[in-house]
């Protein structure tokens, strides 16, 4: 495999987590903030506010999970691999 | 990355039977004897065996054993009824408690050295995933017959034909999701411990990830039970 090939999946790979774990940080930012400005405001609704916002977490999670995914597929199960080697 | 050391797939290699390397086998021998297989069987195998261990007969003033159950299984009970009301969750209970303990269990056993988790391969979520989005379709319509279709049509007549194909499109984007989520956070967590032990294991370095793990279990487990009850209450209800 020609090394700028090669260089290429690697940093396809580490940008593909790298930009979908930013989108799920500022997400979850945003949710573990408004969480805890609702228990504040309530502190009683405590139990259902923090259940909501684990489900909500755990959602916004997956999507920078798909990017781990693509990642993984990119390194270690890559489709394009005759194409690349020979 | 090297091939992994478990205890099981050493075991039965000792014992003769053929145990493969890659992620699928070649003959069928092959195929069961994937790691993913042999420790889902142990997790089967443990929930089969502990509550016959600690259950016993029932008595009226429970025992330890019992009582850890009685706590378990009424937990798990209220959380449905809470969403589903009593008897529909009577009916879904079996399925859905078997899926919580049997994912909790088989997320934690990876974090043991030597264990693997069944649920870091693609094919254990995704069967459990087809078996949820099967059963929220058959509850569809059982309870609803033929106007099933009008969850899908959204609020305003006129645009239900460019609802019905979004909601048919977001509908499938459940098996993907619902199957990637659980198997993406529990292979990152394998390849994680497993990466760190190999750089660095002599210094406790896995030590933090092996205590984020325990909560990414938990937490997994209880996040695909919680949507497979949401599909199947959006399912079983009125529609808008």
């Amino acid at each position: 495999m020609e090394k700028l090939h090669l260089a290429l999946v690697c940093f396809a790979a580490a940008t593909s987590i790298g930009l979908a774990g930013l989108g799920a940080g500022i997400g979850m930012g945003q949710g573990v903030g408004s969480a805890c400005a609702g228990i504040s405001r309530n502190p009683e609704a405590k139990g259902v506010i923090t259940t909501t916002m684990i489900l909500g977490m755990a959602l916004i999670e997956s999507i920078a999970i798909y990017g781990l995914v693509i990642a993984f597929i990119l390194l270690y199960a890559n489709p394009f691999k005759e194409a690349l080697l020979g | 990355m090297e091939h992994p050391i478990l205890f099981i797939s050493v075991i039965l290699d000792w014992l003769g039977l053929p145990v493969p390397h890659g992620p699928i086998g070649a003959t069928f021998l092959e195929k069961i004897c994937e790691p993913y297989m042999t420790y889902s069987w142990l997790v089967m195998a443990f929930l089969f065996v502990v509550p016959k261990l600690t259950l016993g007969k029932l008595e009226l003033v429970p025992g330890t054993g019992q009582n850890f159950w009685e706590v378990l299984v009424g937990g798990i009970m209220d959380f449905f009824s809470a969403h589903m009301g009593r008897e529909k969750a009577k009916m879904l209970f079996p399925m859905l408690a078997t899926f919580f303990l049997y994912i909790l269990l088989a997320n934690m056993i990876g974090l043991m050295p030597g264990f693997m988790s069944p649920t870091s391969s693609l094919n254990i979520t995704l069967a459990m995933t087809i078996i949820v989005w099967i059963m929220h379709h058959v509850l569809g319509f059982r309870y609803h017959g033929w106007k099933y279709y009008k969850h899908f049509t959204g609020p305003i007549a006129i645009m239900a034909p460019f609802m019905i194909i979004l909601e048919l499109i977001g509908n499938v984007a459940r098996l993907v999701s619902l199957s990637m989520r659980l198997f993406g956070n529990i292979l990152a967590k394998e390849i994680l411990l497993a990466v760190l032990f190999m750089l660095a294991g002599a210094f406790f370095a896995p030590l933090p990830i092996l205590a984020l793990g325990v909560l990414v279990s938990l937490i997994q487990a209880v996040v695909f039970v919680l949507l497979a009850v949401i599909y199947c209450v959006g399912a079983m209800e009125h529609a808008h």
